[in-house]
């Protein structure tokens, strides 16, 4: 379907609706969007994290909370991306809900899609913001570089959020995306190197670690909070978060096409 | 004219690996004028929704061609959809936002400033008599409370042409009896109505004309009266019998009345005559005692019924 009469400001319709829902529902999930990762920095990192010596090679000679911190960072952004797109996502698009009735009007589907975009990157990058400040008020900032963890982090999120929407537009309920939780969310918070350094782990599993999207969301934070980021190391974690994004946006372009406009 | 279809197909792709193609519309022509109200007649799964959909250009036709207001859905969706209304089957209202609310975030669709969306609001609140309910969440509204509300926020835009899928199914007969009232009004007014309904007493209130259509095709079109006078006779005489007397009944009917349709039904057979009264007394010459006899003027269901063999709700 093509586009006659665009006016720029289609996405944001939808956008604004977005906010107006979320100020009835911010309840229920303000608690696992930040409540959350500040509970797991504060038990973990600075209550757990004390029993770890900071003398520890793995860790690269800083404090386990230190060492914790950004790692938790990107992990809860990873999250925050997914549920950010897996439940909303497949909830309004249901028969009755907001997307059928927002491409019944002079909004096309990828209106939608960009305006949900848009909202789930705002909704990723308070989250991380949030968690941003909290940490560096724990002085784990090493470098000023370490204020680029809150767009790497944003990223990382938006790179997880954009597959999961393609998918969930198909979904003809939400229980897949409850599977999603359980065996995709789960392994790779635990085994991406956010509590502990993915190189105490067997070689293979180590090299498996580190093809997994979230790995490079934990080494871009971690390397820029503790200012031992490298052109090179960060160049190449952005792209693979970029190419998973813009590969996640392609795939959904189309398939609100289809599902929308079926 | 303010919409015209040539041989229009929708065919949806397989859900699934193991499942087919489905065409729900096989090959549809008509032509809708402005300012009449027009309807789609048949029973569930007989294409109309997917035909207001393609209509609705929300769903592009899988062949044949269609114009609506003058323009091509498949390049023109955003300015046709932004001079129609569309009344969803489901209402598709946010339930967890006020009645205002729901206008708001509508009307920001279309484009329309914050201002205009309020002075709308208020008539279009008066005419779904909703006025009162303004700042009340939609969850707490009742089902013709919402249905009305669904025309109000589908009149926002002040459509050209407004579609209503189903619009009384599910509301009881008082609720039935305010929408009609109010989609007169709107036709008053100049608006083009299309709807679809599986409720003959509806189309035959409502529309000026209408298709009937079955399993994706138009079988027969016309207004009310004209389908009725060119496929059913001007009264029927539905009689019930007792268990197990009725294929008798019917049998002794045929042999004696050959000239006239009888059709049975699983709970009455329905005569078609032009004299309810002179038949129900030939019935009783011929020695058939039903439980029950009624003589009605015939109705688009008869209509149907003619042209498909089948009831309309079954």
């Amino acid at each position: 379907m093509t586009t006659t009469a665009v006016a720029p400001d289609m996405a944001l319709r939808f956008y604004r609706y977005l906010w107006l829902h979320y100020r009835r529902n911010w309840k229920g999930t303000i608690v696992i969007s930040v409540a959350n990762p500040l509970l797991f920095l504060v038990a973990i990192g600075a209550g757990l994290g004390t029993l770890v010596g900071s003398g520890n090679a793995t860790l690269g000679g800083v404090s386990y909370l230190a060492f914790f911190a950004p790692g938790m960072l990107a992990a809860a952004s990873m999250q925050n991306g997914m549920v950010e797109s897996a439940f909303p996502v497949s909830y309004h698009r249901m028969p009755g809900r907001a997307y059928p009735v927002a491409v019944s009007t002079p909004l096309e589907p990828v209106d939608v899609l960009h305006g949900h975009a848009l909202f789930m990157a705002v909704k990723v990058a308070i989250g991380a913001a949030a968690f941003c400040a909290v940490m560096f008020a724990f002085g784990v900032a090493a470098s000023p570089l370490a204020l680029l963890a809150l767009p790497a982090a944003t990223l990382t999120g938006f790179a997880f959020a954009m597959p999961v929407t393609a998918w969930a537009v198909t979904l003809p309920d939400v229980r897949p995306v409850q599977t999603l939780f359980k065996w995709v969310v789960m392994p790779l918070y635990l085994f991406s190197g956010t509590f502990f350094a993915t190189a105490q782990l067997p070689d293979a599993l180590g090299h498996l670690v580190a093809l997994t999207p979230l790995w490079h969301g934990v080494e871009l934070c971690r390397t820029l909070t503790l200012g031992t980021a490298t052109w090179a190391g960060s160049l190449g974690h952005v792209a693979y978060l970029s190419v998973m994004a813009l590969a996640g946006y392609l795939v959904a372009r189309r398939n609100f096409r289809r599902h929308l406009h079926p | 004219m303010i919409a015209q279809a040539t041989g229009l197909v929708k065919t949806y792709p397989p859900r699934d690996r193991r499942s087919s193609p489905f065409t729900a519309v096989n090959g549809v022509d008509f032509t809708l004028r402005r300012g009449e109200a027009f309807g789609f007649l048949g029973p569930n799964g007989a294409g109309k929704s997917s035909t207001m959909r393609m209509i609705a250009c929300v769903s592009p036709p899988t062949a044949g061609t269609l114009r609506v207001l003058g323009m091509d859905p498949a390049t023109d969706g955003r300015c046709i959809r932004a001079r129609i209304g569309v009344v969803p089957q489901d209402d598709a209202l946010d339930s967890e936002l006020s009645v205002r609310e729901n206008l708001l975030i509508y009307g920001r669709y279309f484009g329309l400033s914050q201002q205009v969306v309020a002075e709308r609001t208020t008539g279009l609140l008066d005419f779904a008599q909703l006025a009162e309910k303004a700042g009340e969440r939609v969850e707490a509204l009742s089902g013709g409370m919402r249905r009305r509300l669904t025309i109000a926020r589908s009149l926002i835009n002040e459509p050209e042409i407004l579609l209503l899928d189903e619009p009384t199914t599910g509301l009881d007969p008082q609720a039935r009896h305010v929408l009609w009232d109010r989609l007169f009004r709107l036709k008053q007014q100049g608006v083009t109505l299309v709807l679809t309904t599986h409720y003959m007493d509806e189309a035959e209130q409502l529309c000026d004309r209408l298709v009937v259509m079955d399993g994706g095709r138009i079988v027969a079109q016309g207004s009310p009266a004209e389908l009725i006078a060119a496929h059913s006779t001007r009264e029927v005489l539905e009689l019930r019998f007792g268990i197990g007397e009725q294929a008798a009944a019917v049998e002794k009917l045929r042999q004696s009345r050959t000239g006239d349709r009888i059709e049975e039904l699983p709970d009455r057979l329905l005569w078609y005559t032009a004299e309810g009264d002179a038949a129900l007394a030939a019935a009783h010459a011929l020695g058939l005692s039903p439980v029950t006899a009624l003589v009605r003027r015939a109705s688009l269901e008869d209509v149907f019924l003619a042209l498909t063999g089948r009831t309309l709700v079954d």
